[in-house]
């Protein structure tokens, strides 16, 4: 009656499979659980290394913000343990790829948790997989800093998770700031991805205060990621004739879209958020296109603050030369608060170092002089950039 | 007596309730592979349901995946959490109605797709499949409620390894039953040559829904199982790339065979974790090793007989 082979091998081969994996792992983990006991606590009498983890998208659709962010951060942990570490021991940096991914966090920070015992997680770029590992994060009771994740819902998942970075709604304040004074436009048209929570929840957060100081949306248009062509969106903004175009999504698009824009004979300013923050907004784009263009972002490298000089002499020599962006200066700010909480807390236990982190005060930051407010989110200033002769240039500095 | 194959149905749900009563000895990450072995087993053996047994070629799967996802996510999360929490009952035992729900919606879907377009045959239903997985991806994304682009945060971890493992056996039974009846017959005479099986009278088209709809039912399930897994769900993360995963996992462990696709997840997903020492070069070393086991196998990693024939010689 029961002529298939297939059905009861089927089960036997899967539970085979779980119980040797079960019994593979169980004694590898309790193994190094009592071998990392000394130096995961800290109190221990033989200071081992102090392990941080930090998860990042090195390959995918976001690659080119997480190398630069992880390029911060390892100069930062390389530069600290050069000059002796932290509480007399090393750092030992953990890194893995999120590959831009759903699904991939949750993993990665239960795998630093529970089998690599760091003391702290740094990152993700991407609000989406921060709010994925923070829950795992907050659970365990390990801090997690996030360099650059702009959506107030990060730091929202609990008191455990803390960002370095300005908010959405703080940098829409500010732009509708800058764009009502410095660019005195009244009449706004928006362009704005629906694909993209950063750029619908900039949209709103820029359009409120926008609208409440006066000033008047007359036409909001959207469009998709990874589109190429948006000529139809932009000719319905011309013919409604806007005092200046806000577009904040990310620079693969916005390049594109300022590009088409100028071709249709749009001359007006067009300003976007720190989704612009990439060299290759000016290869897109092309240099000509992007005078008149604004945006706001976390720190100009042309600062002359000696911290800031010494940052970027140090990311060259380092990297080939490469000028470090906005991600890399929060990639390296992250490493240096937690460093310093570490410092200050003199303990890497989980609630001490939290609350160290959570005391984080007027810490000077390559981006800025930063405090750490009630609500775990990292109030500084913000600078407006804008671009001549090929060249990124700076314009203002805004403070919260 | 009850047929052979129940009783293996019945020990191995009696054993997943056994480890998953000591799962909390097991370490948080291993769990985690685990249970999603556990899900990518659902979905591949669903998938294989339709793309394996009745030679379709669904590119959806991940589309289905995300509907059972919001749906069960909406019930415990969203908005539907004012009932979950007002019906009083523990949350454990409400989590299988929940999961039902998701492979309910899931299958409503799949039958709304599926009725119109299983009237075509192979690469015109692949693109078919292929717009439906990209119109969901839309459609959650501009649902504000839902949590939008952003996603919905802060689902509650229900998954154990009972309900995963559960749901996988009674997927691996399920598919294995249907297979072996009647109805099974008529996906086998669909894959073998749809003309010839017209022509002897089946009504194709009803053989292929069923098959389609039974398999995005699955699917909605492993949806529900990874919201409440993950914690996190958002509509990025259930695109073209998430099916192609899947259709991986069903051809490499050969095309309308039950055994060697629950080998292939479980390699699969072992071998994409123990290359995590390869950094970022990950996914070319894994890339890599695929493009050498078709090459070596291209009839499917375990594959020793001839696929199942409606008509055997």
């Amino acid at each position: 009656m029961n002529r298939s082979p297939f059905h009861p091998s089927t089960f036997g081969s899967l539970f085979a499979a779980v119980c040797l994996s079960l019994a593979g792992c169980k004694p590898a983990d309790t193994g190094g659980t009592s071998k990392d006991a000394g130096s995961g606590t800290g109190s221990g009498a033989n200071p081992g290394k102090i392990r941080v983890g930090e998860y990042a998208s090195l390959t995918g659709s976001e690659a080119a913000f997480g190398q630069s962010s992880h390029k911060g951060t390892q100069l930062a942990f390389e530069e600290i343990n050069k000059s002796g570490g932290v509480l007399g021991r090393q750092i030992e940096h953990l890194v893995e790829d999120t590959q831009s991914k759903q699904g991939e966090s949750a993993t990665i920070s239960k795998k630093f948790i529970s089998r690599d015992k760091i003391v702290a997680l740094l990152g993700e770029v991407a609000s989406g997989r921060s709010l994925e590992a923070a829950p795992t994060c907050q659970a365990a009771g390990i801090p997690m800093i996030s360099p650059s994740s702009t959506n107030p819902k990060v730091t929202e998942m609990g008191d455990y998770i803390f960002r370095v970075c300005f908010t959405d709604p703080f940098q829409g304040r500010l732009l509708s700031e800058f764009a009502r004074k410095t660019l005195k436009a009244q009449r706004v048209a928006i362009l704005s991805d629906t694909a993209s929570a950063y750029s619908v929840g900039l949209a709103k957060f820029f359009k409120d205060p926008f609208m409440a100081g006066g000033g008047q949306i007359v036409l909001e248009q959207k469009y998709s990621s990874k589109d190429k062509d948006f000529k139809a969106q932009l000719t319905a903004i011309k013919a409604v004739n806007p005092d200046a175009i806000c577009v904040p999504g990310y620079y693969t698009e916005a390049g594109l879209i300022v590009a088409q824009a100028r071709q249709l004979g749009i001359l007006v300013p067009i300003f976007g958020g720190d989704g612009w923050e990439a060299p290759q907004l000016i290869e897109i784009a092309g240099g000509k296109a992007l005078e008149n263009t604004y945006y706001s972002t976390h720190y100009s490298s042309e600062n002359s603050d000696p911290l800031v000089q010494a940052f970027v002499a140090a990311f060259k020599a380092r990297f080939n030369g490469e000028t470090p962006d906005a991600m890399a200066a929060l990639g390296y700010d992250s490493a240096k608060v937690l460093i310093d909480a570490i410092k200050r807390a003199g303990s890497t236990e989980g609630p001490k170092l939290r609350d160290a982190i959570a005391a984080t005060k007027d810490f000077p930051c390559i981006t800025g002089r930063t405090t750490l407010d009630a609500s775990r989110n990292a109030s500084k200033a913000a600078v407006i950039l804008t671009v001549k002769d090929n060249k990124f240039k700076y314009v203002e500095t805004v403070s919260p | 007596m009850l047929p052979r194959s129940q009783i293996v149905l019945l020990i191995s749900l009696i054993t997943a309730g056994i480890i998953s009563a000591s799962s909390s000895r097991i370490d948080d990450y291993i769990l985690d592979v685990i249970l999603g072995i556990g899900i990518n087993i659902i979905l591949a053996v669903s998938l294989n349901l339709i793309n394996g047994f009745t030679g379709q070629f669904s590119l959806g799967h991940a589309g289905f995946m995300a509907v059972g996802a919001y749906a069960a996510g909406t019930l415990t999360t969203g908005p539907g959490k004012v009932w979950f929490d007002a019906s009083g009952a523990s949350p454990a035992l409400l989590f299988p109605f929940v999961l039902f729900a998701g492979g309910l919606t899931a299958a409503v879907v799949g039958l709304a797709v599926g009725a119109p377009s299983l009237r075509l045959k192979g690469d015109y239903l692949a693109i078919v499949t292929l717009g439906f997985g990209e119109i969901i991806k839309v459609i959650l994304q501009n649902i504000e409620w839902l949590g939008g682009s952003r996603g919905m945060v802060g689902i509650p971890s229900y998954t154990s390894f009972f309900w995963c493992f559960g749901a996988a056996a009674v997927t691996i039974y399920a598919a294995w039953a249907l297979v072996n009846s009647t109805l099974g017959r008529g996906f086998l005479a669909v894959a073998d040559d749809e003309i010839a099986a017209e022509a002897m009278g089946l009504n194709t088209t009803r053989y292929k829904i069923i098959a389609f709809v039974t398999g995005a039912f699955f699917a909605g399930i492993a949806g529900g199982l990874y919201a409440h897994l993950k914690g996190y769900i958002s509509p990025a993360g259930f695109d073209f790339n998430k099916s192609i995963e899947i259709v991986v996992m069903v051809i490499l462990g050969g095309m309308g065979r039950h055994v060697g696709v629950v080998i292939a997840v479980v390699l699969l997903t072992v071998l994409s974790e123990k290359l995590r020492d390869f950094g970022d070069k990950r996914m070319i070393v894994y890339s890599a090793l695929l493009i050498l086991l078709m090459l070596t196998r291209p009839q499917g990693l375990f594959t020793w007989k001839p696929a199942r024939k409606a008509i055997t010689g």
